[in-house]
């Protein structure tokens, strides 16, 4: 394994694997993938929560937990990365994330949307305020859907929320100011319930010759390899 | 222009699924031959000249194919980038008895 990195989204990065290794890779490991490749569902970032912390307001790693199980590797127009934060202090990043919850006083959760810090940065925008767990999952389920049915191919929700407007994107998916609120949340439960994990199926490939190498075919130059820097110790001062 | 046009014999056209690409090495070269949804099939240079990408694995349609690495865009037909990059080499190709048969570069 070339690198093992651990990742700003709290996984864990295996990288370098070439492309006709995948599957033996994932046969190896026996585990799902963290889907960090895909126009899809990715990380729930989340702080340490009320637990271990004297700060914290809510059980922000166990929510954050339930929302990726529920969610996990749903395709988007974009990718769609999440945190939750278990106080306002913001460990987890989560006004920065394209949905964000902050644990706030009185058990409650703010909603945050369309937030990024990436090459682009903005801080999300407020949905609402929940009054618990349970309607975090569904407001982010009902949001996340909307998202996936309005949105422009590659349109962060950075981009999508300012686009439509928060405004209308709260009538909407906190109010249900079209009526369809029931209807994104069926048919996120549809999309859920159809989920299946692409790399349990590794064996039997989509398409023939679907792990077949596609570089390099014939020797190529050989490319540098960096070496591992030499930093001279440091001298105590005189 | 010396001798007759080398072609290769790559292999069976049913190695290729519709709708997808697939590398070989022909004479040194490594050409990306797509089987487009409408049964064609089209032959390109198969390392994007912006960053090396692989082009047998990007998404095609019936016109163009996006490298995976940066989403450039090239005519299948003609080579050309749609996304300013210099141009991919464009072989001709045919299917003769279920074979791919890959000509010179055009």
């Amino acid at each position: 394994m070339p690198l093992v990195k651990l990742t700003g989204g709290q996984r864990i990065d295996l990288l370098g694997v070439r492309k006709e290794d995948l599957a033996k890779v994932w046969a190896d490991l026996d585990m799902p993938s963290g889907y960090a490749y895909g126009k899809n569902f990715r990380t729930v970032k989340t702080c340490v929560g009320s637990d271990f912390c004297r700060f914290g307001l809510g059980d922000s790693t166990a929510l954050g937990i339930a929302i990726e199980t529920r969610f996990q590797g749903l395709e988007a127009p974009a990718k769609m990365k999440l945190a939750v934060s278990g106080c306002p202090r913001n460990c987890a990043e989560a006004y920065v994330k394209d949905v964000g919850v902050v644990a706030v006083d009185g058990g409650r959760w703010e909603i945050y949307v369309g937030g990024a810090a990436g090459a682009h940065v903005r801080k999300g925008d407020l949905l609402t305020t929940a009054d618990s767990a349970a309607d975090v999952i569904r407001l982010t389920g009902r949001f996340l859907q909307y998202y996936r049915e309005n949105a422009n191919w590659l349109e962060r929700t950075y981009a999508f929320v300012p686009r439509i407007g928060i405004d209308k994107i709260r009538a909407v998916v906190v109010e249900d100011s079209e009526g369809i609120a029931a209807r994104l949340d069926t048919a996120m439960q549809a999309s859920i319930g159809a989920y299946r994990d692409p790399w349990q199926e590794r064996d039997q490939n989509a398409t023939p010759g679907q792990f077949r190498t596609a570089l390099p075919l014939i020797p190529l130059p050989q490319v540098p390899v960096r070496e591992t820097p030499v930093i001279a110790p440091a001298q105590p001062a005189q | 222009m010396t001798g007759a046009a080398v072609e290769y014999r790559l292999g069976p056209v049913d190695d290729v699924p519709a709708g997808e690409g697939r590398a070989y090495a022909a004479g040194g070269e490594m050409v990306a031959v797509f089987r487009l949804r409408d049964g064609s099939l089209r032959a390109v240079s198969a390392v994007c000249p912006h960053a090396g990408g692989p082009i047998a694995d990007g998404q095609a349609d019936l016109e163009v194919v996006i490298c995976p690495l940066h989403q450039h865009v090239f005519e299948l037909a003609t080579g050309c980038s749609r996304t300013g990059q210099p141009p991919l080499r464009v072989y001709r190709v045919r299917a003769e008895e279920g074979q791919i048969i890959l000509g010179a570069a055009s």
